[in-house]
């Protein structure tokens, strides 16, 4: 499903040169739901991007689905964002004066799909997360789990190959963060394989295998060991 | 996509509703500002006669003699007027297809009905040529015919205006109305005919209105009305009487020919020539290389500079006017779309290409210039009417605009908004899409 081999990315200055990941490497199967864990500043949401195609890379390779995306034009890169991976950030990244039926459809719209379609698929969507009856409401009439929810939607709209979260709980209280988790397991156990960067330990026990990563490095591949999974605090939101 | 484009395109304008106004003002005042100027002077540099400008010319014969030039500073030039005696002349060559001789006086004119007040009209000397050389549109009647040319009765035409005027707008053709104490008797009244600018005698106001009255040029021989228009002469000509001032060398007879080719044309220059060279036998035309020209109107117009060199200035003035209101939409655009660029960053983050951004934001630039352009149009309308009072009534007819005007402001409004939005769209395109997902 994706697979990095000796990624590294530098970000350089005229004075100083930061290597964000040097020599990651990670295989993600079909399926799996792995959790990303780290410090703050250890790259992990450098991954992400990289792993969603929103940023390049400066050296290594990274299969996707099969297909080489090393070297991808932006228009490329984007027709695969938009057909192949959802996301899902912690700030929800939701358009605040678009309802939730247009929220969910943005990333249709750039796929040129049909009005009929769309419609379908966002209310669809909508009704995986418990929203179809408030597609009309804004995001500011919702809470936070409920626009986390609304953003999970918009990601599963587009029937993507695999999600990518970015500390998708981090704003949520435990009662709302445990719903997001659930829901996204179910989403998981349907078939889409789900990457999610966390701090939370916690957060991170409730996935199938758990990546530590450290100075642009992972440092440890721990399978979930199988016992009950932890209850859910509220997550501490960070950059990597 | 478009409709989508153009609904977010909405949302963001009311989203920002303040710098979108801002950028509405700053576009619509370029344009009112812009549009005035240019609404003037294409009505001022407008061809008045399109569909035979190139067929009709206006001749110059270079009758004039030292102790200088006729124009000092532009030696090369020619009179533009004709002696009185070349007039004539001129009027008996066959080979263009219509020849006009015409100058410009003015009467008091006495109404028969007591009710309507003495006025002074301008009106024109001229040959009957005139009515069909510039399709001048009858009302009621015609021109006067061939032998009223060579008899010089008095009869008239009027023109539209003054035969409402005087005579209500009924047919007046075969009454009669006093001029300067001389009865004359209507024989044609003009349709509204205001050709702009008034091409057949560009000087002394070629944006005012057409004569009011229209007579045979040769009943003033006898009459000897004061010529209205400019009259220049040379040497040291007597002047004890009218008689004189008709056989003196002074010009200031507008003279106009219709020539329908190339041929037509080569001819007249040839029997222009000809004539030249028989007028230096008879001791005129004493300069060693005098000649003739012929301009057709469009030409003419140029030669005389119809529209003044500041004018031109003012409409430059006008456009770089327009491109600092454009720079200043540019600014507010940069500020605009820096504050959009965590949206345009999610945008990219779900599948949006440069393009699509690019589009989107493109179809923003275009909604904000339609409505600086209807902004546009209303402050130039308001500047038209500013430039109509300042000018006490000459210029109205300089200052409408037309459909090809208004559909140039639209054209120029898009066009200023969409060239002053390529940089932000650009640049806002440029940005990473990962660049803003944290801190939205």
């Amino acid at each position: 499903m994706l697979s990095m081999q000796h990624i590294s990315k530098v970000y350089r200055t005229e004075l100083v040169e930061t290597h964000a990941l040097r020599d990651f490497s990670l295989d993600v199967s079909d399926g799996e739901f792995v959790a990303v864990s780290g410090p703050s500043g250890s790259g992990k949401t450098t991954f992400l991007n990289i792993a969603g195609l929103l940023e390049t890379f400066s050296s290594g390779t990274y299969m996707l689905d099969g297909e080489d995306v090393s070297g991808l034009g932006d228009n490329e890169r984007s027709r695969i964002r938009n057909r192949k991976i959802g996301f899902i950030f912690q700030s929800f990244n939701l358009i605040p004066d678009l309802d939730l039926f247009d929220n969910v459809d943005v990333p249709l719209r750039y796929r040129g799909l049909k009005a009929a379609d769309r419609r379908e698929r966002i209310e669809k969507a909508l009704e995986t997360v418990g929203l179809a009856s408030r597609m009309k409401h804004v995001p500011a009439q919702l809470s936070g789990g409920q626009q986390q929810r609304v953003a999970i939607a918009r990601a599963l709209a587009g029937e993507p190959r695999f999600l990518l979260a970015d500390e998708p709980t981090g704003n949520l209280d435990s009662l709302m963060a445990r719903q997001v988790l659930d829901l996204l397991e179910d989403i998981n156990e349907k078939g889409t394989t789900i990457i999610m960067v966390t701090h939370d330990p916690e957060l991170a026990r409730r996935a199938h295998r758990n990546v530590h990563v450290l100075d642009g490095q992972v440092t440890d591949l721990k399978p979930f060991d199988g016992g009950t999974p932890a209850v859910v605090n509220a997550g501490a939101g960070g950059g990597a | 996509m478009f409709f989508y484009h153009m609904r977010m395109a909405i949302k963001s304008i009311r989203r920002n509703i303040v710098l979108s106004a801002l950028m509405v003002a700053a576009i619509g005042i370029g344009i009112g500002v812009c549009m005035t100027a240019i609404t003037v002077f294409y009505m001022m540099s407008s061809d008045p006669i399109p569909y035979k400008s190139d067929s009709l010319y206006a001749v110059q014969l270079n009758s004039w003699e030292a102790p200088g030039p006729y124009d000092a500073d532009r030696p090369e030039r020619l009179p533009e007027l004709l002696t009185y005696r070349d007039a004539k002349a001129l009027l008996d060559s066959e080979v263009p297809t219509r020849s006009v001789a015409t100058y410009r006086s003015g009467f008091t004119l006495n109404p028969d009905n007591p009710d309507v007040s003495p006025m002074l009209v301008m009106s024109r000397f001229t040959t009957r040529n005139f009515f069909s050389m510039f399709d001048v549109p009858f009302l009621y009647g015609a021109p006067w015919d061939e032998a009223t040319d060579r008899s010089g009765d008095s009869i008239a035409v009027l023109n539209y205006s003054i035969n409402e005027e005087v005579f209500g707008g009924e047919n007046s053709v075969g009454r009669t109305v006093e001029l300067a104490g001389r009865e004359f008797t209507v024989v044609g009244v003009m349709d509204r005919w205001e050709p702009v600018p008034k091409f057949y005698a560009v000087f002394n106001g070629a944006f005012e209105e057409a004569e009011e009255v229209f007579m045979p040029m040769l009943l003033n021989e006898s009459w000897e009305r004061q010529n209205y228009g400019n009259t220049n002469c040379w040497g040291d000509t007597p002047m004890n009487g009218f008689r004189d001032f008709l056989d003196s060398e002074c010009t200031w007879v507008e003279f106009w020919v219709e020539l329908n080719d190339a041929e037509q044309k080569s001819r007249y220059q040839d029997w222009l020539a000809g004539y030249i060279a028989e007028q230096k036998r008879l001791g005129r035309f004493p300069i060693e290389n005098a000649g003739a020209e012929v301009h057709d109107v469009n030409e003419w117009m140029d030669y005389n500079e119809v529209v003044s060199a500041d004018f031109r200035v003012l409409v430059g003035l006008a456009f770089m006017f327009l491109a600092v209101c454009l720079l200043n939409t540019v600014a507010l655009l940069l500020a605009k779309f820096s504050g959009n660029a965590a949206r345009v960053g999610l945008r990219r983050a779900l599948g949006a290409s440069k393009a699509m951004i690019f589009r989107q934001n493109l179809v923003e630039v275009g909604v904000i210039g339609i409505a600086g352009s209807l902004l546009g149009l209303g402050l130039a309308w308001l500047g038209l009417q500013g430039v109509r009072s300042i000018n006490l009534g000459h210029y109205d007819r300089l200052v409408q605009m037309d459909a090809n005007l208004v559909l140039f402001a639209v054209a120029i409004s898009l066009l200023s908004a969409i060239i002053a939005g390529l940089y932000p769209t650009w640049r806002i395109c440029q940005i990473p899409p990962a660049t803003h997902l944290k801190t939205q």
